[in-house]
C-alpha cells in the first residue's frame, strides 16, 4: 500500500502544492488530474523519491521510502516525460538493457512478445532514432508488459498515441489493477479502465490544486 | 542481481559507443592530432624532442579525456535514462562505476595503446615508451574517475563545459606530474617504481569514492 501524507513542494520561492494526501491499495489505480504547471510531474517524482518534498511524506507497505529504498525501488516501475530510450538501440536491445539494469528477469523471446503485443512486430531490430514518437512510447510502454512492478507511475502515458494503442494501453492497466496492482498516471482526459474481457475496473480521482 | 545490472550498464554504454563512434573517434584524433603536430613544429632536434615527449603526450592525453568527459552523463541525463538508474534497486554507485569502467575503456584504452606508437616521433627509447605506456595505464582511469565527479557536479548546468574544465584542471595536476615524472625519471636511471608507486596510490581511492561522489551529485542533479 502507498500512503502519501501532507505533501507539500516548491519550486523556487513558488509554492506548488500543499497538503497533498492520498492512499493506494493493492486493485486500484488512481488518477491524478490538474491544470497545466500545478505539479503533476512533481509530485509523482516525489512519490518515486527522485526528488525531496518540503514536508510530508511517501510510505510504502508502512515505512519510509527513504528508510526502505531497495524494497520500494523493487516494487516501482516509473515512466516519465523522458522515455529512457537510447536512439542508437533497437527496441528489442531497449527492453532488454533497462530491464536488467532495472534488475527485472527478461528473456529476449519474452521481450520480443511484449513489443508484438504493442504493436511493434517486425520492428524489433530497428534502432529507435528511425521510429516514430508513437513508436517510441510503445516501446517504452513495453517494459508494462515485462515488469513485475505491483506499483505503477506513470507519468501522461496517453500522450502521442494513436487510438488503437491508447486502448491497448487502459486494457494493460485495467489488468494489472483487476490481478492487484496498483496505477498511478496522470492525463488531462478522462479515462475509464476496462479489461478485455469487458469488466470495468474502477479509477479514482484525485485533482491536484496549486497553492494560491 | 548488482552483477548483473553492473554488466548491462557496462554493456548498453559499450555498444552505444560502437554505435556514435564518431564520438569516440573525435577525443582519440584529436590526441593523434596534438601528439603529431607537436614534433613537426619543434623540429628535428632529437634531444629536445626527448625532453618534452612525456609532457607533450600526457597533456594531450589529458586534453583529449577532457573533451569526452562532457557526454559522460548528458545523453543519460537528457533521455531518462539516469532516472532509471537512480530508481534501480542496484546501487547506484555500482552503475555508475560501471558507466565510469566502459568510459575508460573507450576514451582511455586508446590513448594507452597509442602513445607507444607516437611516442616513437619523440625519438623515445623503448626504455621510456614502456614507462610512458604504464604511466598513461595507471593515469587515465584517474582521470575518468576524478573527471566522473566534475562531469556529474556540473551536469544540466548551461555552459558546463567551461565550468567542468575549471573545476577538473587542477586536480589532474597531480596525474600529470606523476605522470610525465615517470618518464623523465626511468631516463635519468632514478627509475619509475616511486612514480608509479604514487600514481596508484591516487587511482584506489579515486576508484573506491568517485562512484559515491558521482553518485550523489547526479541524485542532486535529478532532484
Amino acid at each position: 500500500m502507498l500512503t502519501v501524507s501532507h505533501l507539500s513542494c516548491s519550486r523556487g520561492n513558488k509554492p506548488l502544492f500543499a497538503d497533498v494526501s492520498f492512499t493506494l491499495e493493492p486493485g486500484q489505480a488512481l488518477h491524478l488530474e490538474g491544470d497545466n504547471g500545478v505539479g503533476k510531474t512533481s509530485l509523482l517524482r516525489i512519490v518515486c523519491g527522485l526528488s525531496p518534498a518540503d514536508a510530508g511524506e511517501v510510505r510504502w507497505q508502512g515505512q519510509r521510502i527513504q528508510d526502505s529504498a531497495a524494497a520500494f525501488r523493487s516494487a516501482l516501475f516509473y515512466l516519465g516525460h523522458g522515455l529512457s530510450l537510447k536512439e542508437e538501440l533497437s527496441a528489442l536491445e531497449n527492453l532488454l538493457s533497462d530491464a536488467a539494469v532495472a534488475g527485472r528477469a527478461l528473456t529476449s523471446a519474452q521481450a520480443m512478445q511484449a513489443l508484438a503485443r504493442m504493436g511493434l512486430r517486425g520492428r524489433e531490430h530497428l534502432p529507435l532514432r528511425v521510429m516514430s514518437q508513437g513508436q517510441k512510447r510503445r516501446t517504452a510502454l513495453a517494459r508494462l508488459l515485462a515488469s513485475q512492478a505491483p506499483l505503477w507511475v506513470l507519468d501522461e502515458p496517453f500522450v502521442a498515441l494513436d487510438a488503437r494503442a491508447v486502448d491497448g494501453l487502459r486494457a494493460l492497466l485495467a489488468a494489472h489493477v483487476a490481478q492487484g496492482g496498483m496505477v498511478l498516471f496522470t492525463s488531462h482526459q478522462p479515462v475509464s479502465l476496462t479489461t478485455t474481457d469487458g469488466a470495468t475496473v474502477p479509477v479514482q480521482n484525485y485533482r491536484l490544486r496549486g497553492v494560491a | 542481481m548488482n552483477n548483473q545490472a553492473f554488466m548491462a550498464v557496462l554493456r548498453r554504454d559499450l555498444l552505444l559507443a560502437m554505435r556514435r563512434k564518431s564520438e569516440v573517434l573525435t577525443a582519440v584524433f584529436f590526441f593523434v592530432v596534438v601528439a603529431a603536430l607537436f614534433p613537426l613544429g619543434i623540429g628535428p632536434e632529437l634531444n629536445t624532442l626527448r625532453l618534452v615527449a612525456p609532457g607533450v603526450l600526457w597533456v594531450g592525453a589529458l586534453l583529449s579525456s577532457m573533451l569526452a568527459l562532457q557526454r559522460l552523463f548528458e545523453a543519460d541525463y537528457r533521455d531518462g535514462t539516469l532516472e532509471q538508474m537512480a530508481l534501480s534497486p542496484a546501487s547506484m554507485p555500482l552503475l555508475i562505476s560501471a558507466k565510469l569502467l566502459a568510459h575508460w575503456l573507450v576514451s582511455g584504452v586508446p590513448l594507452v595503446l597509442l602513445a607507444p606508437v607516437l611516442g616513437l616521433q619523440f625519438d623515445l627509447s623503448a626504455d621510456a615508451l614502456v614507462t610512458l605506456t604504464l604511466a598513461l595505464l595507471l593515469g587515465t582511469p584517474i582521470l575518468s574517475l576524478v573527471g566522473g565527479i566534475g562531469a556529474a557536479l556540473t551536469l544540466g548546468v548551461r555552459g558546463g563545459g567551461v565550468l567542468l574544465s575549471l573545476l577538473v584542471l587542477p586536480l589532474f595536476i597531480p596525474v600529470l606530474v606523476f605522470g610525465a615524472g615517470a618518464v623523465e625519471a626511468q631516463s635519468s636511471g632514478l627509475g619509475a617504481q616511486a612514480h608509479f608507486s604514487i600514481l596508484m596510490a591516487m587511482l584506489l581511492p579515486a576508484a573506491f569514492f568517485s562512484p559515491l561522489a558521482c553518485a550523489a551529485a547526479l541524485r542532486i542533479a535529478l532532484e
